[in-house]
């Protein structure tokens, strides 16, 4: 798209996520795009680790880390204290995980959206409870291996970016951390708007997902590129852009680089084609 | 005093209300549960009106409402919200988040016996439970009392960056019309000073907050959580005298009626105060030595002033409207614990009355008086009307 990324250095090395971890290049665009004049909330996830244990901090702005459901309703709370202080400028920011945001902080995400209030909400989304050791959240996808689900995940991924649009919010957008120009121009345009903006970023995890320490970027483009996860937009609930979608590669490239789903047979990775094809359907019907 | 205050006629609630426009919270989370919703009503109708300059937060749940409410504190400026019963069960988490984020927050909940099964009854086993969430908590016996109660509760809390929670009894109190005095702003301006915590979530500042720590910092701030607690006794005597300067009135963190060569003192807490005041007076009447201690400050638990009221008083009488099952009435409890060790000491009825909301008149509390001053106590609690 040729967006050029402008970055102010927010975020610092010496954080504590394991190395090659996709969320931490996803939160240095994140804060490095929004700058210093920023507050941001962060739940119990991977996120907090990187966020750093007392007295350090990887990030150069205050960082509120709250409990595991309240994200939402926390950065309300900063928003609403920075109103009625007459601060129009400084920007709130929720960094949460997956399981944070889909499942138990799902409750106060749907009301802080339906209010519309004024803050940035960024869901880092590695597919599963990665802090408490892999286990499944509602993000993982179907047939998934996680650790409380051996057999694979009998239900397919909830379509939180969907449900997040029909809350007619100003700003949904999907992104990935292997289109980080793409990713970096969406936190750049949410910046500039008011109200609920809600960014999806699918972010590979080398431990949850069992990837080569080196497979994060590839993985996830592989992710749009099989159309597991288009990258789009969508302004006030209608308006659709795609950014990034399949090019028709086979989804068996993006599930063989994962031991999350080695154990699938033939028969199982041709109903996850079949689901990603029809999901790609779907979506296109949106577009027009 | 009354060119500096208004008296209007309203309920406990609406009082609060009034309280809470005074004090000008500027953040006010809100979650509707009876019969607190008539406070954030009023609240709500202040600011229609424009008679109170507030964001209001329409939260979904009461978890969310105690999130805000402690970044909205966290973030610099004065917030209120208020509960009852599932409301204050809901917050659970949350209320030990505040305490440990310092977030000087007042709350006012209203106390209400809490399900299964369903009631709506003034029982204060909802917020007795939470007395170990690092709350400043006070009880209170009428609608005055409440409001003179949050101003107070804004001064401690926001001197010792404690978060407090005051009470007082379902429709007892909560839904009674009285005549109450309004303060003229002009007065609670100059008792409570504008909020500006040097520290805060400010991006000029830098300050973060709730990371994890180990062990020896989690030791360091539990400490000075507690040295802040116990600093709170002082900082609340100061804020009643300081209060009866401006107004004319105080209450005491406990107060002492009629205890003078007293064989036998009541000892409670909340509306049931009023009943017993009126008992000891009967009874006094009668020529019966009796009197009254009301624990009004119930965190920090007032040792002192309830080790000095009782000292050499033969025998106390704890009424407990709440109940926590295998142990039995709250101030019971922690009565026996504060007296231990007292060499001229009280023996201790503990009588479980009035739990669920039921009603306990004078006449039946005078006759509790009689029998606990005839036997000897039980070594547990006893189940009364
Ligand atoms: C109320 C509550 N329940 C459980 C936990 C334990 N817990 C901490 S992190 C976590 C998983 C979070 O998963 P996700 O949001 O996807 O973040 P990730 O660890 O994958 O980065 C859980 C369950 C908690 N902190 N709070
Ligand atoms: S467990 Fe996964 S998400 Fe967490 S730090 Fe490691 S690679 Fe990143
Ligand atoms: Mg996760």
């Amino acid at each position: 798209m040729g967006y050029q990324i402008k970055e102010e250095k927010v975020f610092n090395s010496g954080h504590a996520a394991c190395p090659g971890c996709s969320e931490a290049l996803a939160i240095r665009y994140v804060v490095n795009t929004l700058g210093p004049d920023t507050i941001g909330v962060v739940p119990p996830s991977c996120i907090a680790i990187i966020s750093g244990p007392q007295p350090l901090s990887s990030m150069r702005m205050p960082v509120y880390q709250t409990t595991l459901e309240s994200s939402a309703a926390s950065a309300t709370g900063i928003a609403r204290a920075l109103k009625a202080k007459g601060n129009d400028h400084t920007k709130v920011v929720v960094m949460a995980g997956d399981g944070g945001t889909y499942d138990i902080g799902f409750q106060s995400l749907s009301s802080a959206a339906e209010r519309n209030e004024d803050f940035i909400y960024v869901c880092l989304d590695n597919e599963g409870y990665m802090n408490t050791g892999a286990q499944k959240s509602s993000s993982t996808p179907h047939l998934a291996y996680t650790a409380s689900t051996p057999a694979g995940k009998l239900t397919p991924k909830k379509n939180l970016a969907e449900i997040m649009v029909a809350h007619r919010i100003p700003y949904v957008a999907t992104a990935t951390t292997g289109y980080p120009d793409d990713l970096a121009r969406k936190v750049a345009k949410a910046k500039e708007m008011k109200g609920l903006r809600f960014i999806l970023v699918l972010a590979p995890c080398l431990d949850g997902w069992g990837l080569a320490d080196n497979a994060g970027p590839k993985v996830s483009r592989l992710a749009v590129e099989t159309g597991v996860f288009p990258l789009y937009e969508v302004e006030n609930g209608e308006r659709y852009t795609l950014n990034y979608g399949s090019k028709g590669t086979p989804v068996v490239q993006y599930l063989s680089l994962q031991k999350r789903y080695r154990h699938l047979s033939q028969a199982q990775v041709e109903e996850l084609q079949a689901e990603a094809n029809l999901n790609w359907q779907r979506l296109q019907g949106k577009l027009s | 005093m009354n060119e500096r205050s208004s008296r209007i006629l309203v309920n406990g609630n609406h009082a609060v209300a009034y309280g809470v426009k005074l004090a000008q919270a500027q953040v006010v989370p809100v979650y509707p549960i009876t019969p607190q919703t008539p406070i954030v009503e009023k609240i709500s109708e202040f600011q229609a009106a424009g008679e109170m300059v507030v964001e209001l937060m329409t939260a979904e749940s009461e978890h969310s409402a105690m999130s805000a409410c402690i970044t909205a504190s966290l973030t610099g400026v004065r917030v209120f919200t208020a509960t009852a019963s599932q409301g204050l069960m809901l917050m659970h988490e949350m209320l030990h988040y505040a305490s440990g984020a310092r977030a000087p927050i007042v709350m006012f909940n209203v106390n209400r016996t809490i399900g299964s099964p369903w009631g709506f009854w003034p029982d204060q086993t909802d917020s007795l439970a939470q007395r170990d969430t690092g709350w400043i908590q006070y009880y209170c016996e009428n609608g005055q009392e409440s409001l003179d109660t949050v101003l107070q509760a804004y001064r401690v809390a926001e001197k010792v960056l404690l978060p407090a929670m005051v009470m007082h009894e379902a429709f007892y109190v909560s839904h009674a019309l009285e005549g109450v005095e309004v303060p003229d702003q002009e007065v609670v301006d100059q008792y409570l000073p504008v909020f500006d915590p040097p520290h805060r979530l400010d991006p000029d500042i830098g300050e973060s907050w709730g990371n994890t720590v180990g062990q020896e910092m989690f030791y360091r701030h539990r400490r000075d959580l507690g040295l802040a607690m116990e600093s709170a006794i002082e900082v609340a005597e100061e804020a009643d005298a300081e209060w009866r300067k401006l107004t004319g009135r105080s209450y005491g963190i406990v107060e002492q009626y009629r205890c003078e060569g007293a064989e036998l003192v009541i000892a409670t807490m909340g509306s049931m105060a009023g009943t017993a005041r009126e008992t000891v007076d009967n009874l006094r009447d009668a020529g019966l030595p009796v009197g009254l201690l009301k624990v009004k400050l119930f965190r920090p638990f007032p040792l002192a002033a309830v080790r000095r009221v009782l000292n050499g008083v033969p025998k106390v009488m704890v009424l407990d409207r709440n109940f926590a099952p295998g142990t039995g009435g709250f101030l019971h409890q922690e009565l026996k614990a504060a007296l231990y060790g007292l060499e001229q000491g009280p023996v201790v009825h503990g009588y479980l009355a009035g739990v669920g909301g039921t009603n306990v008149s004078p006449t039946v509390m005078a006759d509790w008086v009689r029998e606990a001053m005839a036997t000897q106590p039980a070594a547990g609690p006893v189940w009364k009307g």
